[in-house]
């Protein structure tokens, strides 16, 4: 299992791999929004929570074609279906990976773009927090539209279309958290919803995806 | 004789020849009835003037919309343990009723907002939930659109609609713990307990719904039936060695 | 015609909106499914003349 994660994160952080990649449109659509609606600071500081997290969330969202396609590709993925590590374990492993090539990135970045959108100060931890809390959940459900779409050929739009809507829960409570945060108000409820989401995705999802991926490689 | 009988292609094509014609004619008089009676037969709301008239759609078409996607649910349910091919087929011919619904809910909805609420769209816990509905039926179709092998493509949408109705429900709570609604309570007195429709309106509204409900039946037993033939029909061509 | 008052565009365009999409889906269906009839019809001919 390890050794799976390692190889992961290498061939993640080699050429051609998606770190940075997600990092980059993170920093560009942050970088976009004042551009398209205004540089007033009081609108920005309002709109920076959900600014970030859904910049996170489409970085997230850009990155899963990589996820399993080019283990698809190559044959790893035949190997994985076969091998005596479970491929729910497998998947999670996978998962992980992602996240600590995407989502842990997203998360260390996001105060610092946080200034650039004027961000209440007390709003940075509040959307530090959510992000941490919620970023996972975003790589479990997307480790499970990849695994829907695996075998299909350009099926990176189907699996935006598909993962989206799965994404809204976790959108909506993590954004709700930074923004109540944000605006000097107790957050900890949506915080709640959101780490529930997060907990109940990780322990449940990799079995959606396990028996997804055995359909579609079948 | 039990239902799973019906799991029989030949033996569901045969019953469904036999019960479309009532099924269709059932479905026409109920929805032309319920529908003539509400614009014609009653009187206006002393509030929503006329508008009122467009619950004899609105109404019906959200119950539909949200029965199509529980009824693909059980069908897939039931092709995940049984695999019945009819089962899965039927959840494939229910999809694309299912999104047609929740388009006529949305654009009737908008229309009858626009002069009460003053918008056409408000970001409402039920607006909202239907709009990310109406998404799921688009992915859900695409999925079943984009894979070839036809069993792998039924497995596939069985667990998407699976997953789905989990995070539909998840979303639902989500939305109403984001936003407060302007939306009326419910019309249909079984999921309340009360009725908060007067009888000159429920009365053809209800019939509508019977209406609503037998139409989206006959549609998708009729649909049932022209995939089962597609899939006859290719399974014919490819044994006799000729691709389709 | 009911007196529709001044609402009458909006609830002539809810219905002709709806029965039109209604419209729409059942004349899909219906072309569909006597296309899928032809199909099977063809289909076993021809596998009845290959025996």
């Amino acid at each position: 299992m390890i050794a799976l994660l390692i190889r992961d994160l290498r061939l993640a952080f080699r050429a051609g791999g998606g770190f940075g990649l997600g990092l980059a449109f993170f920093l560009i659509v942050t970088v976009l929004v004042p551009f398209s609606v205004g540089p007033q600071a009081d609108l920005l500081s309002s709109i920076a929570p959900g600014v970030l997290w859904l910049g996170a969330l489409l970085a997230c969202l850009l990155s899963l074609d990589r996820l399993l396609a080019l283990d698809y590709e190559d044959g790893t993925l035949d190997l994985l279906v076969t091998a005596p590590l479970p491929l729910e374990a497998a998947l999670s492993i996978k998962a992980l990976a992602h996240w600590l090539t995407t989502g842990l990135p997203l998360v260390i970045a996001a105060p610092v773009l946080g200034v650039l959108l004027n961000l209440p100060a007390n709003g940075f931890g509040w959307v530090v927090v959510s992000l941490a809390l919620g970023t996972p959940a975003l790589s479990v459900i997307g480790t499970f539209g990849a695994a829907l779409t695996v075998g299909i050929k350009r099926g990176g739009l189907l699996m935006s279309l598909l993962v989206l809507p799965l994404y809204v829960p976790t959108l909506i409570f993590g954004a709700e958290a930074a923004r109540r945060g944000a605006a000097g108000l107790d957050g900890t409820t949506p915080l709640l919803m959101l780490a529930g989401i997060t907990f109940g995705t990780i322990a449940l999802m990799p079995f959606a995806s396990a028996a997804v991926l055995r359909m579609g490689l079948r | 004789m039990s239902i799973w009988q019906y799991a029989n292609p030949v033996k569901f094509l045969a019953l469904s020849s036999r019960v479309q014609p009532y099924l269709w004619a059932a479905a026409v008089i109920c929805v032309t009835t319920g529908l003539l009676w509400g614009f014609f037969g009653t009187p206006d709301d002393a509030r929503q003037g006329s508008t009122v008239k467009i619950i004899y759609l609105h109404v019906p078409a959200a119950l539909m919309a949200i029965n199509a996607w529980f009824m693909m649910l059980i069908a897939s349910l039931i092709w995940l343990v049984r695999r019945h091919h009819v089962s899965a087929l039927a959840a494939k011919a229910a999809a694309p009723v299912g999104i047609v619904m929740t388009l006529i809910a949305l654009v009737t909805g908008a229309i009858w907002g626009q002069p009460m609420w003053g918008t056409w769209w408000a970001w409402d816990p039920r607006l909202t939930s239907f709009l990310i509905l109406f998404l799921f039926y688009l992915g859900y179709i695409a999925l079943w659109e984009a894979i070839e092998d036809p069993d792998t493509a039924a497995d596939l949408t069985s667990v998407l609609c699976l997953v789905g109705s989990v995070f539909a429900i998840l979303s639902r709570y989500a939305v109403q713990f984001w936003n407060q609604g302007l939306h009326q309570g419910t019309s249909v007195p079984v999921a309340t307990g009360g009725r908060t429709v007067a009888d000159v309106f429920f009365y053809p509204l209800l019939v509508s719904m019977v209406g609503f409900g037998l139409l989206f039946l006959a549609l998708v037993i009729y649909r049932t039936g022209t995939e089962i033939r597609l899939r006859r029909a290719a399974a014919m061509r490819a044994r006799t060695g000729r691709g389709a | 015609m009911p007196e529709l008052g001044k609402y009458a565009i909006e609830v002539l365009s809810a219905y002709a909106a709806s029965l039109g999409l209604l419209g729409v889906l059942i004349g899909i269906t219906l072309r569909r499914g006597r296309a899928a009839q032809a199909t099977l019809k063809a289909a076993e001919m021809e596998a009845k003349k290959n025996g």
